[in-house]
């Protein structure tokens, strides 16, 4: 198997899919003869010529309104935003839109909205968000989170081929960060299920993106200190795979909800609400959230470190509820 | 000036002690250095002299309170001081224990070490909705198990442990006799044995336990979980010892001023017998057997509120005369409650002796971490069959429970065989 990075993985996925299926096309911003501002497209434009490669003026909501009517003509658009901080200016095409046309008159939508979101790199407030909880809100989307190369490549894949709007968001902190063997052979990670990605007994860490890398760590860390946290890594937030957070948090019977997103109506809410409801009695210590604080991301490198989670954060929550 | 009065540090692993007694009013003039008041502790029991001299002004901890040390427990007022004003927030604290009726120190209930293994009645208990679910489906009444989380919160860990090492009702469920043998209630699941808190139902008196009781409760039950207990008896001879005695205890008394007990032959006869069969010294840790360089021997000393097993340091490196002395200074002081933390740490062999309330042998318990415990029955003349004759003799029975995993029967009797031999052939002088 090819050791590739979790970008090019994606950029597999989608060259796939195109070859697969003539349906398939691309549309965005500096996609083509630039291949994209992270080079996720890059060669496409060669490989399948402009008819399915298409460079668009910079308006996020004639991207997102053209791919929504190509999906209801019969086509499967794979839509990029250059930062997902700019989905916003596509907003209403996705969420009155795109979201709600099956719902109201019958007919499928099938695309993909796809590009990179998260902090790390020292981006500032608009090109750092984590705003995946806007479209976890908006019933009738599907939102997808990969964390592995393996994940992104299958993921994709799945995305490209669900007849529901997909919004699929890439860490752009681990595109090239993160190298794996992927397979180059077509294969497929369904939507809506959650990956165990490290297996444990005291403590489950409900996370998904760039985190389970930081929960990771932070097992590794706590292994040595005789705590032993499980991974769950989620994949896909909606619909999400409230089996396997059930599963875990029955097994460990601890919890900590884990995210880059920032605290107040974050994911971490909705799964303690989950695990309230459907597990209180295997609880045996407090629900625990480790996330970034309600506000925007810092641009001063000090300040973005401070602000994000990390596995230091992590540990020291594990530690506290283990105590407990 | 004022000095306040403390709960004192009664060694390093003691974080809380009880009043058990005030030996002053408030109003009545206390000396430096005389008993002022009476504590309990985990280890030990003692009496604590006033720091100085004056009028005892205040008393803020109540006979049977428990408080951590270094609290605050009475105020003296300074040598020929009126009673000085107190500080108005210690005043709202006065007032407050003013109201606090005697008659309630009875039923009072001390607040206990978090590791303690149960709570009083109508303590809250800590836990969580796993462990709350647990105890449900085992049974379990909260109140006895012990926390070790969080202030004492009862864990998932804490209830599997206590499930764990919970008496099992055995017979708890008779078949009953009509019943067709083949019928299954079918709300009945397969589930642990269930451990059921069994209660007395007519009047009663209850009494809390003092933090001695308490520590020597959960001592011996934990001595029993953790040692293979057996035990062994052997008769043993005390001719020689008895003559001894009867000619040379007013000698030894007149010149020592102690007087000759037989306890300091048995700690004696133990000692050489140790030499013989160091294992009877050691502990076990792990897989590991630790043997203990020094011989420290305990001798167990009962009192009015429970048991106390006061420590005779390096027993191997003292003549008779030093053992019968230490015996006879750490038993004066174990009953007068001026024993130290020290004088009952590192114990390495017990000695205990219900022989003086008539027993002939028990099956003592050891002390932990110990290995091994001698038990010295009643002495008195039986007769016995010497040269095919009845014969009238001094005779005693000495047990030893020892620790099976470490120590076999073989090792264990002979061990005993050199205690008697000794005993039987004494030889060394007392004077």
């Amino acid at each position: 198997m090819p050791v590739m990075t979790f970008l090019e993985a994606i950029r597999q996925g989608i060259w796939e899919e195109m070859e697969r299926d003539p349906s398939v096309f691309l549309l965005g911003e500096d996609i083509g003869a630039y291949g994209g501002a992270f080079k996720v497209s890059a060669g496409m434009l060669e490989k399948f010529g402009e008819d399915r490669v298409i460079d668009t003026p910079i308006s996020e909501s004639a991207i997102v309104g053209a791919a929504v009517g190509a999906a209801l003509a019969g086509m499967r658009p794979v839509a990029e935003m250059q930062f997902m901080d700019f989905i916003t200016c596509g907003f209403d095409q996705i969420v009155n839109v795109a979201a709600k046309i099956h719902y109201r008159w019958g007919p499928a939508v099938p695309m993909v909205v796809r590009g990179p979101s998260g902090a790390g790199v020292h981006g500032g407030p608009y090109h750092s968000q984590s705003n995946e909880m806007w479209f976890v809100h908006t019933p009738g989307l599907k939102v997808v989170v990969p964390a592995t190369a393996y994940d992104a490549k299958g993921l994709i894949k799945s995305s490209i081929r669900d007849d529901n709007p997909v919004i699929f968001f890439e860490h752009k902190l681990l595109y090239r960060r993160i190298k794996e063997d992927v397979p180059e052979e077509d294969y497929v990670v369904p939507l809506g299920k959650a990956r165990i990605a490290r297996e444990g007994t005291d403590i489950a860490v409900i996370t998904y993106g760039a985190m389970v890398w930081t929960a990771l760590e932070a097992a590794e860390a706590l292994a040595k200190e005789g705590i032993s946290l499980e991974v769950v890594d989620l994949r896909t937030l909606l619909p999400y795979d409230e089996q396997a957070v059930l599963e875990s948090v029955r097994k460990c019977n601890k919890v900590i909800l884990l995210h880059e997103d920032t605290r107040t109506g974050g994911m971490a809410g909705e799964l303690a609400a989950l695990i309230a409801s459907q597990a209180f009695e295997d609880l045996d210590g407090p629900i625990v959230r480790v996330t970034s604080p309600d506000t925007p991301v810092p641009f001063s490198p000090p300040l973005e470190e401070f602000f994000l989670p990390n596995a230091q954060k992590v540990a020291e929550a594990a530690r506290k509820l283990a105590a407990y | 000036m004022p000095t306040n009065v403390v709960m004192p540090q009664m060694g390093e692993s003691i974080a809380e002690g009880t009043v058990t007694r005030w030996m002053k009013k408030v109003g009545e003039r206390v000396e430096r250095d005389e008993p002022l008041f009476e504590i309990s502790t985990d280890k030990v029991d003692a009496e604590i002299p006033s720091p100085a001299a004056g009028v005892l002004a205040k008393i803020l901890v109540q006979e049977n309170e428990t408080v951590a040390v270094n609290t605050v427990v009475a105020v003296i007022d300074g040598e020929g001081a009126a009673v000085a004003a107190p500080a108005p927030a210690e005043a709202g604290r006065d007032d407050i224990k003013a109201e606090a009726p005697k008659a309630a120190a009875f039923a009072e209930t001390p607040r206990r070490a978090v590791l303690a293994p149960a709570r009083e009645p109508g303590e809250k208990v800590r836990s969580s909705p796993l462990v709350r679910r647990i105890a449900r489906e085992h049974n379990v009444d909260l109140a006895q198990v012990a926390g070790t989380g969080l202030g004492g919160r009862i864990s998932k860990k804490d209830i599997y442990a206590y499930l764990e090492h919970a008496p099992q009702t055995s017979g708890a469920s008779p078949a009953p006799a009509a019943a067709p043998a083949v019928t299954m209630p079918a709300q009945a699941p397969a589930r642990a044995p269930v451990a059921k808190k069994m209660v007395f139902t007519g009047p009663t008196n209850v009494v809390p336990m003092t933090p001695m009781r308490n520590q020597i409760a959960e001592h011996m039950l934990a001595s029993r979980r953790t040692s293979a207990h057996v035990s062994t008896v052997f008769e043993v001879e005390l001719t020689r010892v008895y003559n001894l005695r009867a000619q040379q205890a007013a000698e030894f008394e007149r010149r020592n001023g102690l007087k000759l007990s037989y306890t300091p032959f048995f700690v004696r006869a133990a000692v050489e017998a140790i030499k013989e069969f160091p294992i009877v010294n050691s502990s076990v840790d792990g897989t590991n057997i630790v043997y203990k360089r020094d011989v420290n021997i305990g001798v167990a000393v009962a009192l009015e509120t429970g048991l106390i097993v006061p420590v005779i340091k390096n027993a191997d490196e003292k003549n008779f005369l030093g053992i019968a002395r230490a015996v006879q200074d750490l038993a004066e002081r174990a009953r007068s409650k001026r024993l130290s933390v020290e004088d009952v740490e590192r114990g390495t062999f017990t000695i205990t002796n219900p022989g003086i309330f008539g027993s002939l042998f028990g099956t003592p318990i050891i002390h932990q971490p110990q290995v091994a415990i001698l038990g010295v029955g009643t002495i008195e003349k039986r007769p016995v069959v010497r040269d095919d004759a009845i014969a009238i003799r001094p005779m005693v029975y000495l047990m030893l429970s020892f620790d099976h995993r470490i120590i076999d029967g073989a090792v264990a009797d002979q061990f005993m065989a050199a205690i008697k031999s000794h005993l039987e052939n004494w030889e060394e002088p007392v004077l």
